[in-house]
């Protein structure tokens, strides 16, 4: 028993691993045989891995293990498994009419819940998360429309969408009054005015001018009274809503430059009971309109597309 | 020669546990202890069986708690998730019992009602039931493997197998209508959720009580260690009569008592400890105040003609023969204080527990909206709560604010004038409130529902953003 490579520590009385760092020196405890017998245990368990799943590289990949796994599989799994799960539902959705969804609790939850998923994903970059717009962008929780705020309206504008590529886009313009020399820089600024006074704002010396002028070359689309027309897309001028703010050099722009901002048709890129969805939630937001009752008259100015 | 080197003996910071085989014993705190556990295992089996007629669509059992409905029903107590702060409160009012009780009497919670020492001292009556008494079940245990061990062994853990089983299932009972689940179980039809949790509890329940034992509490749980700060001289322990006992030594029969202690060293009293102590060397950690030494003892004194009481229960003082022990101490009073004080404010919870309440929130994005009339609309996410047993209607009125029009969206039409909400749930409603621009940013607004049937009100502040 005389090793003389063993060194033992006098206190605990345990072999010390030899080294020594001023004055220090490491005991050479055993690992506990719980510890050792786990790390021996998931050892022997990691070979079933080997097996069982992709483990060593080969040079024309991997092994591919003996149940066939990968990533992609597993994330069509995945999506095969939340579609059959939405199946249940979607089967009924699909076949439902807007009214129908709209008196079933289910179907409008699904709706609303479908709808805000798709919202966020490909709505909210222009209109904002919560459906709140920006400048240049709508608004979708108030009620003022400009293509209309119907069910049927609105699932026509996401469709087709606003001067897009569609053949069947909602289309107007409005044109640059004052970049085509349409109207004088005098007649602007006094239809500006007028504008203006149409929401209520105090009227200037030129509102006579102004008003002329507006009859001469507005009223077409954003009719007599300034409350749009939304055959064309006319914005209403007379109400608290302005799509670019409505102080009076936003407005002398608009004019003088005219306005075509661009929603694409989202037909191509989303399936009908997305886009269904879609238009509840944007429906339910707060400015869905009812049904229009069923048509009595032709509109006014059904030809007033512009000059 | 390396390990001759050590003069001094080494420090050891480990010690490996010893085996411990109790020995039968009979007595005053033996038979207590037997009543201890039949009340005790009772309680626990018998529970969940107990019926209490709610009315219909609530539950019938007694003690249960609902997981998926997110329920929890004891008796007359019924709560909902968010009024957790009430078992929060019983689990104070259960903590400062332990303390209040440790004080007056030591640490009969650990010895008579502790589940790991029921559970414990059933599986070493199973032990004894099987293979004998102390000296038998170690001969067996350090013996050679022979057929006679094999069985006895096999059955003894067969028999704790089956009464961890009977635990972990009697658990799942609590949180499953009992009835239903015996059925379920009779037909071989359980679901996996409730054969894990079955498997899990059977294999602590069998590892605790089967082979963990007094090291659970000598290592394991805080409060052996806790409750020492509970102790003071008056604090009734088991404890040895040292002045009437040493200094100790071997008897024999006719032997004068003069000059020596009455305390003849037989170690009766180590063999009956569950834990392995020697009660002699004074108040100890592992010391779970059982009382099965005084019995043995008491048992000895018997018969070698001595009075009781050579160990016994009693305070630090008493043992001293300084005074008796006194129940009553600031310790006490102010444990007895806040104990009546947690008490009264669960029943003042309990007392004022509403069974109709609204939560508003709301909406953050947009936080306001400006419609085309220049009128200003908010938006809220509206819960009501139905906590009675039936169906209720509500309607649903708004003040502090000047012509309000409120508008409920959802699947159908719906009139805040009566908004239903089913028995015993929530109803989420989405509700918007239009109103001219205020002159503030920020307008405090109250929700007030009003049960169409009870007269029940129920309010709620909120916030209306005007710009």
């Amino acid at each position: 028993m005389n090793d003389d490579q063993k060194d033992v520590d006098k206190v605990s009385g345990v072999e010390t691993t030899g080294h020594e760092w001023d004055g220090i020196k490491e005991l050479n405890n055993p690992m506990p045989r719980w510890w050792l017998w786990v790390f021996y245990i998931t050892i022997i368990w990691s070979i079933g891995y080997w097996i069982v799943y992709p483990a060593w590289p080969v040079i024309s990949g991997a092994t591919k293990g003996s149940i066939g796994w990968t990533q992609y599989k597993k994330l069509a799994d995945d999506q095969a498994e939340i579609i059959a799960r939405q199946t249940i539902y979607m089967d009924k959705f699909s076949r439902a009419s807007f009214q129908e969804i709209m008196h079933d609790n289910e179907l409008y939850a699904f709706a609303m819940a479908g709808g805000q998923a798709a919202f966020k994903e490909n709505c909210a970059t222009c209109h904002g998360s919560g459906g709140a717009g920006n400048k240049g962008y709508p608004n979708l929780n108030d009620d003022d429309w400009l293509w209309g705020g119907t069910l049927e309206d609105i699932h026509f504008t996401i469709k087709h969408g606003i001067r897009s590529i569609d053949d069947d886009t909602r289309l107007s313009e409005m044109l640059a009054f004052g970049k085509d020399n349409l109207l004088k820089p005098e007649d602007i600024n006094a239809v500006t005015d007028y504008v203006l006074t149409l929401s209520g704002k105090e009227q200037k010396p030129t509102y006579e001018r102004g008003k002329t002028v507006f009859q001469e070359n507005c009223a077409s689309c954003h009719g007599l009274e300034g409350k749009g027309l939304r055959e064309v897309g006319a914005p209403n001028l007379a109400d608290a809503i302005w799509l670019y703010s409505g102080d009076r050099k936003t407005i002398y722009e608009t004019v003088f430059y005219g306005r075509k901002s661009v929603m694409p048709a989202w037909k191509d890129r989303l399936d009908e009971n997305t886009i269904r969805a879609l238009t509840i939630y944007l429906h339910e937001l707060g400015g869905g309109e009812p049904d229009k009752p069923p048509l009595q008259q032709e509109p006014v100015n059904a030809d007033g597309t512009g000059q | 020669m390396p390990m001759a080197q050590a003069n001094e003996s080494p420090i050891k910071l480990y010690s490996k546990r010893e085996k411990i085989y109790p020995k039968r014993v009979s007595g005053r705190y033996r038979n207590l202890k037997w009543i201890a556990m039949i009340i005790t295992l009772s309680v626990y089996y018998v529970v969940p069986f107990i019926r209490w007629d709610r009315g219909t669509g609530a539950p019938d059992q007694a003690v249960l708690i609902d997981l998926t409905r997110a329920r929890a029903y004891w008796f007359f107590i019924e709560i909902w998730p968010q009024e957790v702060y009430i078992l929060t409160g019983i689990l104070i009012f259960a903590a400062v019992t332990l303390f209040f009780v440790t004080s007056l009497f030591g640490r009969v919670w650990c010895g008579y009602f502790c589940p790991q020492t029921v559970w414990t001292d059933l599986f070493i009556w199973v032990e004894r039931l099987v293979q004998g008494d102390r000296i038998k079940r170690k001969k067996l245990t350090e013996g050679p493997l022979t057929f006679e061990k094999l069985w006895k062994k096999a059955l003894t853990h067969l028999i704790w197998i089956a009464i961890a089983w009977c635990t972990a299932g009697s658990f799942v009972l609590y949180f499953n209508d009992a009835p239903t689940l015996v059925r379920s179980f009779l037909e071989f039809n359980v679901s996996p959720t409730v054969l894990t949790f079955i498997a899990g509890l059977t294999f602590s329940t069998y590892l605790m009580a089967g082979f963990a034992r007094e090291q659970v509490c000598i290592y394991m749980c805080p409060y052996a260690r806790f409750q020492s700060a509970m102790f003071d001289k008056d604090t009734l322990i088991i404890g040895y009569d040292f002045v009437r006992g040493e200094p100790r030594g071997h008897h024999k029969k006719n032997d004068t008592w003069e000059g020596r202690g009455h305390c003849i060293d037989c170690t009766a009293c180590v063999q009956v400890c569950p834990t392995g102590i020697d009660i002699r060397k004074g108040l100890q950690m592992d010391c779970i105040a059982c009382g099965l030494c005084v019995d043995a003892c008491d048992n000895v004194m018997d018969k070698i003609g001595l009075p009781r009481g050579l160990i016994r229960y009693d305070s630090e003082k008493g043992l001293a023969k300084e005074q008796k022990a006194k129940l009553l101490r600031p310790r006490t009073i102010y444990y007895a204080i806040i104990l009546s004080a947690v008490g009264m404010l669960i029943l003042y919870g309990l007392g004022t527990r509403t069974l109709t309440e609204i939560h508003v929130m709301h909406d953050r994005n947009p936080v306001y909206v400006r419609l085309s009339d220049g009128k200003i609309r908010n938006g809220y996410e509206v819960k009501i709560l139905n906590k009675t047993h039936q169906d209720r209607h509500y309607s649903l009125s708004v003040s502090d604010l000047e012509n309000p029009e409120i508008q409920i969206k959802g699947a159908g039409d719906f009139s805040p004038l009566d908004l239903f909400v089913s028995a015993d749930s929530v109803a989420d409603y989405r509700v918007f409130i239009s109103a001219e621009p205020q002159k503030n940013d920020r307008n405090s607004i109250i929700f007030r529902i009003e049960d169409l049937g009870s007269n029940i009100t129920a309010k709620r502040k909120s916030i209306f953003v005007s710009r």
